[in-house]
């Protein structure tokens, strides 16, 4: 029943594309299928829950389309019931925000179209349950939004974006195909049903492990595959932004979870060592691009490989434990993962929207041109707030449960007796707290630049508020946000299923604890309860403010800032993104992205301003990407002789490759 | 249940109230130490109680949030230390919110106070803010790995069963609860802006760091700031107590007698706490702000080299 609710709703979604393109894409066809996906997706996101909720029994179908001997299996269990209602809920409010922000879209016939069928593409990736299916809508995912990617394709920038991405997704799918190929081993058994069956080898199983860490990982944007990811999220339109950087990497963590923890069999014990150094890496590595950017969305987009290390570092910790036989553990640490999935999604979500707003209303991406918009857009500034909070991991809300629980798994893990996981363990913990850390250094860098202070330009003064739908859909995710956090037993419970179907065994029930705290593993050994903690900050603030203000003074007045007595008028004197970082830079960046400061400062009389120059380098880009770039641009002169040869020896050579893949398949059976 | 509720009461008005008390004995000792008279004891009162009743005078360009920040950081520093037991283990609420808990509570005040530094645009604030960030950066990773340390000790993340736990036989000389001691008292001086890494008692200087966050602020949203600050470093001390001087602390279901004990005894570490730091303050330079870093990866090294040692060996 979910399955064909879900199905039914992917297929509206597919139809909606042609119907914008006939209807020529104009104000009513945005109307249409803006509201059209809002609905969808909500029955949708309903049906997922539902079933997720009930635990209900996994259902499948087979579709007579694909390839033809094997058709197209479709199938929906709690991992993709719980992925499913991560898909929606994006889904849902970016159709929500788009109802009011694309008003503003200047090229909606590069939009419009693809919008829909990108969010049925995500739906199908996660119900396909052979490897053709999942493939195919996989591919379809990655070209969609790439179009989207290119709706400003005018601006050099975007092609860039565009190339890249294009070139980085093309490769993660051949890694995917490639991990496809081994699971489904000389037989060519596709559907995933049978692969679960099959139990490869521990060389195979390693082989498949390191080709979905590839695969899923270039889309997820582990680094450093990650290029390409702040490059083409920003490029896009700010709801698509939002759902590539909140749902589309979900999607690949998907991907990953389905093959190593469902498809790939048991793990061995170093998987876990291979997937925590990455994600450690990428989780630190993330958060310090972000602290060097100030382009808005490009921070948040570098923001989102951080998260994606956090949620990495979950799967690695469980991939551990299932490894050692520590099922609870392994179901914690697993939980904590999705939990962070969700919650990423619903602050992500809520930053990408509030920076679509501020755009529309001042037509500045950059940090540096922005600043004191909480007076001109108050609701905005008040949404964007709480996912800041959210996102920087601070009680009460929702990005401290799941790092909290994360902290937790690890603590269980001297349990493990191998001497690898016992070194690297304490070392990705300490990697997570500085993460932490750093995000909030990124986040009050990000809110006190944008919306704090005194506005930098001429266009920001003039902003107004955003539309209500773009409000009402960032109010509805920072509600979401208030109520994982304050009530995270709920979800925890929801993920019960999740667990019990990968691992085995789930985290205890958490709805029967007093005052609805979580306790992990046990009260004695530790407890939260996002609710009370609440309940507490909300009482004491309140009785402060009441008693003070009665029994001594609730007088103000309003003067020119202090400042030590010398407040300059020009906002150009204010603190920078670029200045708020520099201690940070100096401290981490000379290490990490070689970061060098010129000042140039003016002999007197000279009437020049004075300058600083700050210089960065990208240590990935520079070690990686580059010396492949030259390695491909000297074969391709090498090989540019081939387009000389005279018609013998073009013959010649295909003679002679002809007999050479004969000899090698004589010789390798 | 009526004695758990008139407990968690009085520890949180003690903790309140102490805490001006406290910062009041700290100045008190350092200028003594300096062969100065330094204020009475009680002069943090007086100056709450004047700054409360003062008129607020308000920068133009401040914003909403620039107001509610005073009572949003009170609020969270207020739970956060309401929950440290300092007399009595097993507070009845002492569940809701582990030692990380805390911590991100404290995190949470911090972010605000940032983002109050910068909310007004001017460049006084940006640098405090700019600077906090940086020293936050360092010390909350290197707190995660004390807790860590001492969550493996103790086998729990809940401050009161840890504090049962050190005040047992069971603990014994660890290398890693010393190593983890030294970095505690490091977090704990950088944490709360004293010499030498922050000098509370300077105002325009350009070391500052906390007081420049602050420097908008007046009348009672000033007296609040400051009631925070003391909030917390008497927090910190009493962590550090609970931890590592756990000896008089009462158990769950101590009779009154026994809880005057307790308190009395919280007293004299607060004293000796109180005494310390100062002697430290004035034995020691401020140092440069990007000495700060060099001194805080110390402390974040000593506790990750504590936490390898738990996960190397059960013994250490």
């Amino acid at each position: 029943m979910t399955l064909a609710i879900v199905l039914g709703c992917s297929a509206v979604l597919l139809a909606l594309g042609p119907v914008a393109v006939t209807l020529g894409c104009s104000a009513a066809a945005r109307r249409l299928v803006y509201s059209a996906s809002m609905v969808v997706s909500a029955v949708s996101l309903t049906a997922a829950i539902t079933h997720l909720l009930r635990a209900g029994a996994p259902e499948i179908t087979t579709l007579p389309v694909g390839v033809p001997w094997l058709g197209a299996h479709l199938r929906i269990d709690a991992l993709a019931a719980f992925f499913l209602v991560v898909v929606d809920l994006g889904a849902m409010s970016a159709s929500l925000f788009a109802l009011g922000y694309a008003r503003h879209e200047t090229a909606p016939e590069r939009v419009l179209p693809f919008y829909p069928a990108f969010l049925a593409a995500m739906t199908l990736v996660v119900l396909a349950d052979d490897a053709f299916t999942y493939l195919l809508s996989w591919e379809f995912m990655s070209l969609t939004s790439w179009a989207m990617v290119m709706a400003h394709h005018r601006v050099a920038e975007n092609m860039r974006a565009g190339y890249v991405y294009l070139v980085m997704a093309s490769f993660g799918t051949l890694a995917l195909l490639l991990a496809f190929g081994v699971l489904a081993g000389p037989d060519g058994l596709y559907a995933f049903a049978q692969m679960r069956e099959a139990h490869p080898s521990s060389v195979l199983g390693a082989l498949v492990l390191i080709l979905a860490l590839i695969g899923a990982g270039s889309k997820a944007g582990l680094v450093p595959l990650h290029v390409w990811l702040p490059l083409a999220h920003p490029a896009a339109p700010s709801h698509v932004s939002a759902l590539m950087s909140g749902v589309m990497t979900k999607v690949a963590v998907y991907g990953f979870v389905r093959i190593v923890f469902d498809l790939a069999g048991g793990p061995a014990w170093w998987w876990s060592i291979l997937v925590l150094a990455f994600a450690g890496v990428t989780t630190v590595m993330g958060v310090l691009y972000a602290l060097m950017q100030h382009d808005l969305k490009r921070l948040l987009a570098y923001h989102t490989v951080e998260n994606i290390g956090i949620i990495f570092i979950g799967l690695g910790l469980s991939l551990a434990f299932k490894a050692h036989g520590m099922q609870f553990a392994a179901a914690l640490a697993l939980t904590a993962a999705l939990l962070h999935v969700f919650n990423h999604l619903l602050f992500k979500s809520i930053l990408f929207f509030g920076a679509g707003a501020v755009l529309t209303a001042t037509g500045e991406r950059d940090m540096e041109h922005l600043g004191g918009l909480i007076h001109r857009m108050p609701q905005t500034a008040f949404v964007f707030l709480v996912g800041c909070v959210a996102i920087s991991a601070l009680p009460p809300l929702n990005g401290f449960v799941s790092e909290w629980l994360t902290l937790q798994a690890i603590l269980l893990s001297p349990q493990i007796p191998s001497w690898g996981l016992k070194l690297l363990v304490p070392a990705v913990g300490a990697l997570l707290a500085l993460s932490a850390a750093l995000a909030a250094a990124c986040f009050v860098k990000v809110y006190g630049v944008t919306f704090l202070g005194r506005p930098r330009t001429p266009a920001v003064e003039a902003a107004t508020e955003t539309d209500v739908c773009s409000l009402a859909a960032m109010a509805l995710l920072a509600s979401l946000c208030l109520l994982a956090g304050i009530l995270p037993g709920l979800f925890i419970d929801a993920l019960a299923p999740v667990s019990s179907a990968l691992i085995g065994a789930h985290m205890p029930a958490q709805s029967g604890s007093q005052w609805l705290s979580i306790v992990p593993i046990a009260a004695s050994r530790s407890s939260y309860d996002g609710l009370l903690v609440f309940l507490f900050m909300i009482i004491s603030g309140t009785l402060a403010a009441f008693a003070i203000h009665r029994l001594a003074s609730d007088r103000l007045r309003r003067a020119p800032a202090w400042d030590c007595g010398y407040p300059d008028a020009s906002p150009a004197t204010q603190y920078s993104a670029t200045s708020f970082a520099q201690p940070i830079r100096r401290v981490f960046g000379t290490v990490v992205f070689r970061a060098r400061e010129q000042g140039f400062m003016p002999p007197p009389g000279d009437t020049r301003p004075a300058r600083l120059m700050v210089e960065l380098r990208d240590p990935v880009w520079d070690a990686i990407y580059a010396p492949i770039g030259v390695g491909v641009g000297v074969a391709a002169d090498r090989l540019n002789r081939l387009q000389f040869l005279t018609i013998r020896q073009f013959l010649s050579l295909v003679f002679g490759a002809l007999v050479i893949l004969l000899l090698v398949l004589a010789i390798w059976t | 249940m009526i004695l758990d509720v008139t407990v968690q009461g009085v520890q949180m008005l003690l903790v309140l109230f102490l805490a001006p008390l406290f910062t009041g004995f700290v100045r008190k000792v350092k200028a003594r130490l300096l062969r100065r008279q330094g204020p009475p004891l009680i002069q943090p009162y007086r100056d709450l109680a004047r700054l409360m009743r003062k008129d607020v005078v308000l920068a133009e360009s401040a914003s909403w949030l620039f107001r509610v920040i005073p009572y949003l950081i009170f609020a969270a520093t207020w739970v956060a230390a309401s929950l440290v037991p300092t007399f009595r283990t097993g507070l009845l609420f002492s569940w809701s919110a582990d030692l990380i808990a805390i911590i991100a509570l404290l995190g949470s005040a911090r972010f605000f106070l940032a983002l109050a530094g910068l909310d007004v645009g001017t460049s006084f604030g940006g640098i405090g803010s700019s600077r906090e960030v940086m020293i936050a950066s360092l010390a909350e990773p290197a707190m995660i790995m004390i807790v860590f340390t001492l969550a493996l000790i103790a086998g729990s993340t809940q401050l009161s069963t840890m504090a049962a736990f050190m005040a047992s036989s069971e603990v014994g000389l660890r290398v890693s609860l010393g190593l983890a001691l030294i970095a505690l008292m490091m977090v704990a001086i950088a944490e709360n802006g004293r010499i030498p890494v922050d000098n509370p008692a300077t105002h325009l200087e350009l070391t500052m760091v906390h007081e420049a966050m602050v420097l908008e602020y007046s009348g009672r949203h000033l007296a609040l700031n400051e009631l925070s600050a003391s909030l917390k470093l008497i927090l910190y001390v009493s962590v550090i107590a609970c931890l590592f001087a756990p000896w008089s602390l009462r158990p769950a279901g101590a009779e009154l007698p026994a809880l005057a004990v307790g308190i009395s005894a919280y007293a004299g570490k607060l004293a000796v706490g109180g005494f310390l730091l100062a002697l430290f303050e004035t034995s020691i330079a401020k140092m440069r702000v990007f000495r700060v870093p060099e001194f805080l990866g110390a402390a974040l090294m000593l506790g990750l080299l504590a936490t390898l040692l738990r996960f190397v060996s059960r013994s250490f």
